[in-house]
């Protein structure tokens, strides 16, 4: 797949590749072997059936092929574009161990993309099931609404913010998951008969106990919540943001748009983004398109721990952004109105291996510098959102926030699943999906069997 | 989409909505908050639900007309549709028999105090109000609040009603006449609830504010409400908006307030220009 150029994107918030032609699908997808025990499906948390779908695309028969990929995957336009394949399906895929790995995930997005515009293919069975809530409307919530609905049960999501879809709507930009994209994709989960009600935010307007009087099951996907700050000096000074906050006033609240849009933000010329995920490097290309002249990207170790996705390291550093590794920020200081100014940072250096086995950064004693920045963004990580278990006493929860559910996705409180971020901490797109899959499964199980 | 059933005008620019959300009149409990967004196009705007009938099922807003999306807000007439509203948002006030209650309301935070001066007066309380503004024309709720308290005192910068002074002025008499308070409650801008803290702080009695820093989302998501009370980060819009006021880092607060005053000068010219009405 071909990208725009560099100078090009960073002038606008369109898609940064262009997507293959039918062409370019059909061929990419006659490279696949067909395998008889295929690994790539192995490697797909909602199991794609991988080759049954590229022999569809192979054959020039695309409608055929959304059928079979939505069969398990309601919003393959997204995972096609946000799944991060070389950790996964692409991963596994056998001709990734001589050569090149067939690109399934572009293909997926190809295949999604065509689907676009014709009719969504609707298949709902009417078996008049039970009626189930949904907290949250991000993928693992989409995803088990879906296939519930699918199953033929009375599906309602209730969603705190005024519009659905989460962190695909929130969280990631414009240019990497377009809007449309996601909100077609929310229209076709809507055509299947599940009801969504946004400003609706469960534990405060009705609790989980409420709910199940009038439900049968709850799925809580409620996402990650409160961002993680270092603790370290200014970190409150006006011109810090939180990823969450930055990211939510550019892409839910439109900020690039004001005064049209009420929402302001303030981009200044030197932004200094702390972390190495994905969302670091959103934060810092939506900053270069918003008029930032230097944007760093500060992370403590190197870019080969970085968790962010490879290819959209790559855009990030196409586009100009400018990577201190090796760097931890350790206090910020204003200027004369009250804006930060500097952010005084280490240099680090690795040391042995940690928990997680990358190598721990260590700090190099009185390697102290300033780096001039007019905006800094915190993006380290959240914790789960803590509002659904605050307000259910009886959900049990790890120390550090997420809700602990058994490997059916069930909670500690019979009739009551989750999945998605506010199990796993942050996570990816398709493990949400995975979760809601499961979830969606069990209670189907647990209700045709008889209830809970 | 909520249909606004009453407007009023209370004040030169402070407005009363009473708008139809049953879910939310029958979960209110005073303390709570809603997240307003009027327009599609506004920001989310934290207000303090100011009365609630679960019977009705409506909820009550009142608001100061300062910026853009309030403005838009006060656009809105009798009939037309609030297209978001999200709440109850914060934890409700802490009520219980506390003794004697002194609550404090300043400018449009006199009717923020309406229900937890309600609730505490029922749950057998001896509450005494104080209320201020700058002068006559800008208080309000004045009738309401003499009917659920037997002690109602007024302040205003100009002394064109009650005592000439400040609400703290009052809160020190109270205190130094001797009487025996068990907690102070104060609502209102940042400066008045800092110096009603002062003035508490020597007697030790325990004083609750409730903070109204900037606010985005309201569901504990993106950190904008961050807080320092204790030498700890708070996020107020789900571990508040209510702190001990003893404990608030009230300098951050106001500077964590400044930093869009530019801009929004800007936001309030465009909605002006909407509205076809002519900026003050
Ligand atoms: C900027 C950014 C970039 C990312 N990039 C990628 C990527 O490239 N690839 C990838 O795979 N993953 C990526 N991720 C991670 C991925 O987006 C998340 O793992 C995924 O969205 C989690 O899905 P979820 O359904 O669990 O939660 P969310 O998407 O967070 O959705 C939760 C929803 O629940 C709502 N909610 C919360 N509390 C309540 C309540 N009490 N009542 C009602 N509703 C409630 C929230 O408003 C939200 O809409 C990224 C994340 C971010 C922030
Ligand atoms: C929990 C909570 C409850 C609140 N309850 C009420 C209420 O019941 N009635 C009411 O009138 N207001 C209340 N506020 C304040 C209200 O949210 C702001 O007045 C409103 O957001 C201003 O929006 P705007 O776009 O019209 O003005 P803006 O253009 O955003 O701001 C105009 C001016 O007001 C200042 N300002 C902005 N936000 C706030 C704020 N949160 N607090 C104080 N000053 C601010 C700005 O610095 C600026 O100078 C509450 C705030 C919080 C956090
Ligand atoms: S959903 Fe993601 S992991 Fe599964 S096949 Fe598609 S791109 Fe690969
Ligand atoms: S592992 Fe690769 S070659 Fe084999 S079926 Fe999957 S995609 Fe095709
Ligand atoms: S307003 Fe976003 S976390 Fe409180």
């Amino acid at each position: 797949m071909t990208n725009r150029s560099a100078r090009e994107r960073i002038s606008d918030f369109n898609e940064v590749p262009r997507g293959y032609t039918a062409e370019q699908a059909i061929e990419e997808a006659k490279r696949c072997i067909q395998c008889k025990k295929p690994k790539c499906v192995a490697g797909c948390p909602v199991e794609i059936d991988i080759p049954g779908f590229l022999k569809f695309v192979a054959e020039g028969d695309f409608a055929s092929a959304v059928k079979k990929i939505k069969e398990t995957n309601a919003l393959p336009a997204v995972c096609g574009r946000v799944c991060p394949q070389e950790d996964q399906c692409e991963k596994e895929c056998i001709l990734g161990v001589k050569g090149e790995p067939v690109a399934i995930g572009n293909v997926e997005r190809f295949v999604a993309d065509w689907e676009r515009g014709t009719a969504p293919a609707v298949s709902r069975s009417d078996r008049g099931g039970g009626k189930i809530a949904v907290v949250g409307s991000g993928p693992a919530g989409l995803t088990c609404a879906g296939d519930l609905a699918r199953l033929g049960y009375q599906v309602t999501i209730f969603e705190s913010l005024h519009v659905t879809g989460g962190v695909l709507t929130y969280g990631i930009p414009e240019f990497r998951l377009p809007k449309a994209i996601v909100n077609l994709e929310i229209e076709y989960i809507k055509s299947l008969g599940v009801e969504v009600k946004t400003d609706m935010l469960i534990g405060n307007v009705y609790t989980v106990e409420e709910l199940l009087k009038d439900y049968q099951a709850v799925f809580i996907g409620s996402g990650a919540g409160l961002p993680k700050f270092m603790n370290i000096p200014g970190e409150n000074l006006d011109g810090v943001y939180s990823a969450n906050e930055y990211l939510f006033r550019i892409n839910m609240m439109k900020a690039w748009k004001f005064p049209e849009y009420l929402t302001p933000i303030k981009i200044g010329k030197k932004v200094a983004v702390i972390g190495g995920g994905n969302v670091a490097m959103d934060a810092a290309r939506v900053s270069l398109r918003l008029g930032a002249e230097e944007v760093y990207i500060i992370y403590r170790r190197t870019r080969r721990e970085m968790p962010a996705r490879v290819e959209e390291v790559e855009r990030a550093e196409e586009e100009g952004v400018i990577f201190k590794n090796l760097t931890l920020p350790v206090q910020y200081y204003a200027g004369d109105n009250g804006w930060v100014k500097e952010a005084e940072c280490l240099q680090m250096e690795l040391g042995e291996p940690d928990a997680s086995g990358r190598r721990r950064p260590v700090e190099i004693p009185s390697s102290n510098f300033k780096l001039q920045v007019d905006t800094a963004v915190c993006a380290i990580g959240n914790s789960p959102n803590p509002l659904v278990p605050h307000r259910t006493p009886n959900l049990e929860t790890e120390k550090w926030g997420g809700v602990i559910v058994t490997a059916e996705g069930l909670t500690s409180i019979p009739g009551v699943y989750a999945g998605g971020d506010i199990v796993r901490g942050a996570a990816t797109v398709i493990s949400a999906m995975g979760d809601g899959k499961i979830a969606a499964k069990a209670i189907h199980k647990q209700l045709s069997a008889g209830g809970i | 989409m909520f249909k606004i059933l009453k407007k009023e005008r209370l004040a030169e620019n402070i407005s009363r909505l009473v708008v139809a959300v049953p879910h939310i009149a029958r979960a209110a409990k005073p303390g709570n908050f809603v997240v307003v967004i009027p327009t599609e196009k506004a920001e989310r705007i934290p207000l303090t639900i100011a009365d609630a009938d679960v019977e009705k099922g409506t909820i009550a807003i009142i608001f100061q007309i300062v910026g853009a999306t309030t403005k838009l807000l006060d656009s809105l007439k009798v009939g037309d549709e609030i297209p978001h509203l999200l709440g109850p948002l914060g934890h409700p006030s802490h009520i219980e028999k506390f003794g004697t209650v002194v609550v404090i309301g300043g400018g449009v935070g006199i009717a923020e105090i309406y229900p937890a001066v309600k609730a505490l007066s029922k749950a057998g309380n001896e509450v005494i109000v104080i209320i201020g503004a700058r002068c006559q024309d800008l208080l309000i709720y004045q009738h309401e609040l003499g009917k659920q308290c037997k002690d109602l005192r007024i302040t205003t910068d100009d002394g064109s009603c009650g005592r000439k002074g400040f609400v703290s002025d009052e809160l020190k008499d109270i205190i130094s006449s001797g009487k025996k308070v068990d907690l102070v409650v104060a609502v209102g801008p940042v400066p008045m609830m800092k110096v009603c803290c002062e003035v508490t702080r020597p007697h030790k009695i325990k004083t609750v504010v409730s903070l109204n820093p900037i606010m985005l989302d309201a569901t504990g998501m993106c950190g904008v409400c961050r807080v320092v009370v204790g030498g700890k980060t708070k996020f107020a819009c789900v571990e508040g908006p209510e702190f001990d006021g003893h404990e608030v880092d009230f300098k951050e607060l106001t500077d964590r307030l400044k930093p869009y005053r530019d801009v929004e000068k800007q936001a309030l010219d465009h909605v002006c220009r909407l509205l076809s009405i002519t900026p003050q």
